[in-house]
């Protein structure tokens, strides 16, 4: 990547500048004689002026323009004409200059952004232990912002706005040189002050960018770091650091603004002076006849045009050496020694490659900044096939070792043969596939579960996006502007997935794969819960949610032959009130989707207002929303606020409570009829959130239950069409797309109060699943389980397992797991180890182990310490008295 | 069934006989009320007690000893306390308790006990005024085994 500015933009863009340059060029000769029109028009006027005088205008000779003879006011329109033209022309140039500019800055903001995320890709990773994701982030996003706006501007702009001053100045000292030279008298000085000014800027820019970078490290350690700033009281200092830091961009934006504003400052008032020495001299001048009165008029008239471009041209300058630090300073942290040869990361690989032989390090070092050596000299020669245990201490370079196995990390002396090649050499379409590698703390996108389990497979586009005539089209649009900035031509909508190094032939047999895998490390029964509380898309698995329907059928009748399960169950039914249920969704007798009908919004509906009204129900809940409103301000009043129990159990927050408060004196003895519109729908919104049988407060009986029943018939029959898509009603015969698998199946609500019955209840369902053959189903719905931002809605043992499946997805022939099952108990581990030894039976398996009693089953143990190999060999071979590997043993 | 039900049966049990209407309120309303089957365990001898039961309806055999060899001790009935040690320190069930027809009773959480005490010091002291009287009997009876021995 070029050093300087100049050389990137020369580089991508020449054509393009070239091509603004010759527009400007062409552009300038229109200028020129739209500053020569209002000369011959005036001049003309003035003409004119004396036969109006004189009372001879019909004498005025006419002027014959290409063999037409034209009077003088034809020659008059003639003029105002061709002058409308040109500054039409001069506009359309702009128009065209700008527009292209724009464009090509832009195409240039890209590929510099694209060309510094692929360093990033290209960083070797140690290097990413001294930088910082607060500081690189802004550069990529919003520091080099304005370098595309410039990068249009380059170089068109001097010139462009150079023959903008230059024209009128031309015309200037055509017209009288002694004007030229008043026009020009001031700008010696500007020339000579304002560079002073602007380096002086720069050195405050400079600063500025690093202070702000450095601030945004700052942020971003203190959310890193939010748990030790509050386990240890330090906030204060926090914010004192974060003040001080802000203190010292003021400080130098401040000094900023008054060196920008003095430049301004001058200019301006320099740029005044110049109208003062044309109205004087030129005034001379015309008293003289040197000049005359046309001549003046246009001479002003392209004076007042000098201050636009001049203007423009200290801009460019000013900017210029903005963007030039900017640019400069964003590079060079871009440009670490070692950058990983791009070839590494964009070969593919050779055909049907696979890693056979040996492994063969010879004087394998790893140092850092040549001070910490984490591997001293390690050596030894095992066949890929071997199934290898690296032990030792958190110092014995056991971390490392595998990290340099997989190729991660590149040696800093020694070398490493796999399969008789140079592992250096490989390039990452051969070890990223052939190997896989896990750390304890393999990192989840935040998306499904499905899509963590894939990424492994996603090492090219192989098959294009099925697109109509009109996708294509646009698709090569995007796919030519991609290649017109230097970005890759992937498509990322294409399908990325390898089915073939899966060993599978399409999507359902990779999705069996899947959850073979999990099963193999332990997650299925996970997976089974996460699809159960997850929704589907009937539309798009109708199988399933025709296979729900058969399931929640099969519950059913267990349950009615079973009194003692009957219990734990309140099924929906369109004519019953259900005591489990809460008054809104008796109401509703579905499920909201959207906002429209969810529980907040409830007590302000028009559409729910009017049903209510309809059925006489609104004063009589007010009425109800009052005595919850009075037992709610009873029960919690003597509570601190923001205590739990707000949230947990109250219909109303602690931050309403006041309000509440006031309002039930208020409104104590008021008829809801008479009270405002705001109490009542304050009032209102209560009562929506009771449970009959979870809160028990007795204030619906069943003479109301029965009414609420016929709202919400009334409710169905009348919905009108644009709220139609805002609910998914409960129909016993229907799937509801809003609702979880689980409470498909149970098409009811548990029952409140009933010991165990959420576990009684889970395991029936599972039964009914399990007679069904349903488990698998339910299963493939947990694979869109939505994992959260960096896996964290999962537990890190979970995790650590999704890790090692998704390394399996890819059939590697090398598997090489570092403490990756370090989250999990004895027994999850022992499992995934076995499962593990038995899948590559065939195939390398290394594993650095956190555990040395783990080591028992490998053929080879390597035992560390101080990054060297101290002993290998059999697990029976090692364990004697004496050894280190035995005191290990000891130790544990 | 209403919470006023529970909030009556609460006041009859001297551990919470002195607190004010409304703190048993909240504490009814904050807990869960539990129905059991017949035959079903309530807790266990030996687990660890993260809950106190107070019985609303029903009754309840209180059994000591291993699984194989269980011995009754005592039937409560409506109104009785069960676990109620469990909830102010951590120690293991001393017996298991099972329903001996359909039960209902109101769960109350350690937690959620404990933390009704710290937001009303009142609760505190009452508790530890009737935990005082058991004391006081317990050493009473504890003399007079002692005088008879």
């Amino acid at each position: 990547m070029p050093k300087s500015l100049y050389g990137f933009i020369l580089r991508h863009s020449k054509r393009e500048q070239i091509t603004l340059l010759l527009l400007a060029a062409v552009s300038y000769p229109f200028l020129y004689y739209s500053y020569d029109l209002p000369k011959l028009i005036i001049n003309h006027l003035k003409d004119v002026a004396v036969h109006v005088k004189d009372g001879s205008l019909g004498s005025y000779p006419a002027h014959v323009v290409q063999g037409v003879s034209l009077n003088a006011h034809h020659y008059l329109f003639m003029l105002c004409a061709i002058f409308l033209a040109l500054t039409l022309i001069n506009g359309g140039f702009k128009f065209y200059i700008n527009v292209f500019k724009g464009r090509l800055g832009e195409r240039m903001l890209r590929r510099l952004r694209y060309e510094l995320y692929v360093r990033i890709l290209r960083f070797p990773l140690p290097h990413f232990k001294k930088m910082s994701s607060g500081e690189t982030i802004p550069m990529i996003t919003s520091e080099v912002e304005p370098m595309g706006g410039f990068i249009g501007d380059a170089f068109v702009q001097p010139i462009y706005q150079g023959g903008l001053l230059i024209v009128p100045l031309v015309f200037i000292l055509v017209q009288d040189p002694i004007l030229g030279a008043a026009a020009l008298a001031f700008y010696p000085v500007q020339i000579y002050v304002i560079p002073r000014i602007q380096k002086r800027v720069n050195q405050l820019a400079k600063r500025r960018v690093q202070t702000v970078r450095s601030l945004a490290d700052r942020i971003g350690e203190t959310i890193a770091g939010i748990q030790d700033v509050h386990a240890h009281d330090t906030s204060a200092r926090e914010r004192a650091d974060f003040s001080h830091r802000l203190g010292t961009i003021y400080k130098i934006r401040y000094d900023i603004y008054q060196l920008k504003f003095l430049a301004k400052f001058l200019n301006n008032s320099i740029n005044q002076l110049t109208p003062f020495l044309f109205y004087s001299i030129g005034g001379y001048l015309v008293f003289q006849g040197r000049v005359d009165i046309g001549a003046l008029v246009a001479v002003i008239a392209a004076q007042k045009d000098l201050a636009g471009p001049w203007k423009e041209l200290l801009d460019y300058y000013q900017q210029k050496e903005d963007i030039r630090i900017k640019y400069e300073q964003v590079i060079g942290q871009f440009q670490p020694p070692d950058l990983v040869d791009i070839k590494v990361l964009d070969d593919d690989p050779p055909e049907g490659v696979r890693l056979q032989g040996d492994y063969a390090l010879s004087n394998v070092t790893l140092t850092e900044g040549g001070a910490v050596k984490f591997l001293d000299g390690v050596s030894f020669t095992a066949p890929l096939t071997e199934k290898v245990a690296i032990v030792g201490d958190g110092t014995s370079g056991k971390d490392e070792l595998p990290l340099v196995l997989a190729r991660l990390l590149a040696p800093t002396g020694g070398s490493i043969m796999v399969g008789g090649q140079n592992a250096v050499q490989l390039p990452e379409s051969v070890t990223g596939r052939r190997i896989a590698y896990v750390s304890h703390a393999a990192h989840m996108l935040g998306t499904s579960v499905r899509d963590n389990l894939y990424y492994s497979l996603k090492h090219r586009p192989l098959r294009e996006p099925e697109l109509d005539e009109a996708g294509k089209h646009e698709r090569e649009r995007v796919k030519l502007w991609a290649i017109q900035s230097g970005n890759t031509p992937y498509d990322i909508l294409a399908d990325w997935i390898d089915y073939q190094a899966a060993g599978v032939a399409g999507p359902d047999e990779l999705e069996q794969k899947a959850l073979k895998l999990l099963d193999l490390v332990g997650m299925d029964d996970d997976i089974y819960h996460m699809g159960l509380r997850g929704r589907i898309d009937p539309a798009r698995r109708a199988d399933l949610a025709e296979a729900i329907l058969k399931a929640r059928a099969a519950l059913k009748e267990r349950l009615i032959s079973d009194p003692s399960l009957a219990a734990l169950v309140e099924p929906f039914d369109a004519n019953k009130y259900n005591e489990n249920a809460s008054l809104a969704e008796n109401l509703l007798f579905g499920t909201p989707t959207g906002g429209a009908f969810a529980d907040d919004a409830l007590a302000t509906n028009k559409y729910v207002l009017q049903v209510l009204d309809k059925a006489g129900l609104t004063n009589d809940l007010i009425v109800m929303g009052r005595k919850v409103a009075e037992t709610m301000v009873e029960l919690f009043s003597g509570l601190p606020p923001g205590h739990q129990f707000f949230e947990q159990f109250s219909f109303i927050s602690s931050d309403d409570l006041p309000e509440f408060q006031a309002l039930v004196t208020r409104v104590a003895d008021v008829e809801p009829a008479a009270m405002s519109a705001d109490d009542r729908a304050r009032l209102l919104s209560l009562p929506f959130k009771l449970i009959n049988a979870r809160h028990r407060l007795g204030l619906i009986d069943e003479a109301f239950e029965k009414r609420i029943l016929e709202a919400r018939k009334l409710f169905a029959a009348e919905l009108p069409e644009s709220l139609r898509g805002s609910i998914e009603f409960f129909d016993a015969n229907a799937y509801n797309a809003a609702s979880t698998l689980q409470d498909n199946i149970l098409f009811g609500k548990l029952a409140y109060g009933q010991a165990e019955g959420q576990a009684r209840i889970g395991d029936l369902v599972s039964e009914v699943l399990a007679t069904l053959d349903l488990r698998g189903k339910v299963m493939q719905a947990g694979l869109d389980f939505q994992v959260g931002v960096g896996g964290s809605r999962l537990s890190s043992s979970q995790r650590q397992k999704l890790g090692i499946a998704r390394c399996l997805m890819k059939n590697p022939d090398i598997m090489i797991v570092n403490q990756a099952t370090s989250s999990m108990d004895g027994q999850t581990q022992s499992r995934i180890l076995n499962g593990l030894m038995e899948t590559f039976r065939s195939g390398g398996l290394i594993w650095a182990l956190h555990r040395a009693s783990l080591a028992r089953p490998f053929d080879r143990i390597l035992v560390m310490q101080g990054g060297r190999v101290i002993e290998q060999g059999r697990y029976e071979e090692l364990d004697k008295p004496g050894t280190a590997f035995h005191a290990m043993l000891k130790d544990e | 069934m209403s919470i006023n039900e529970e909030v009556d049966a609460l006041r009859r049990i001297p551990l919470f006989s002195n607190l004010e209407p409304s703190k048993l309120k909240l504490l009814a309303f904050t807990s869960e009320r539990l129905t059991y089957a017949k035959g079903q365990t309530i807790f266990r001898q030996g687990d660890m007690g993260d809950a106190a039961y107070i019985v609303l309806d029903g009754q309840a055999d209180v059994m000591i000893g291993a699984t194989d060899n269980q011995r009754k001790v005592a039937t409560i009935g409506k109104h009785s306390i069960l676990g109620e040690i469990a909830v102010l320190c951590d120690v293991p069930r001393t017996a298991t308790v099972v329903a001996v027809d359909k039960l209902v009773a109101l769960k109350i959480s350690k937690d959620l006990f404990l933390r009704m005490v710290k937001e009303f010091p009142q609760m505190a002291v009452e508790i530890m005024r009737e935990l005082a009287r058991r004391l006081d009997r317990t050493n009473q009876q504890l003399a007079a085994l002692s005088k008879q021995s």
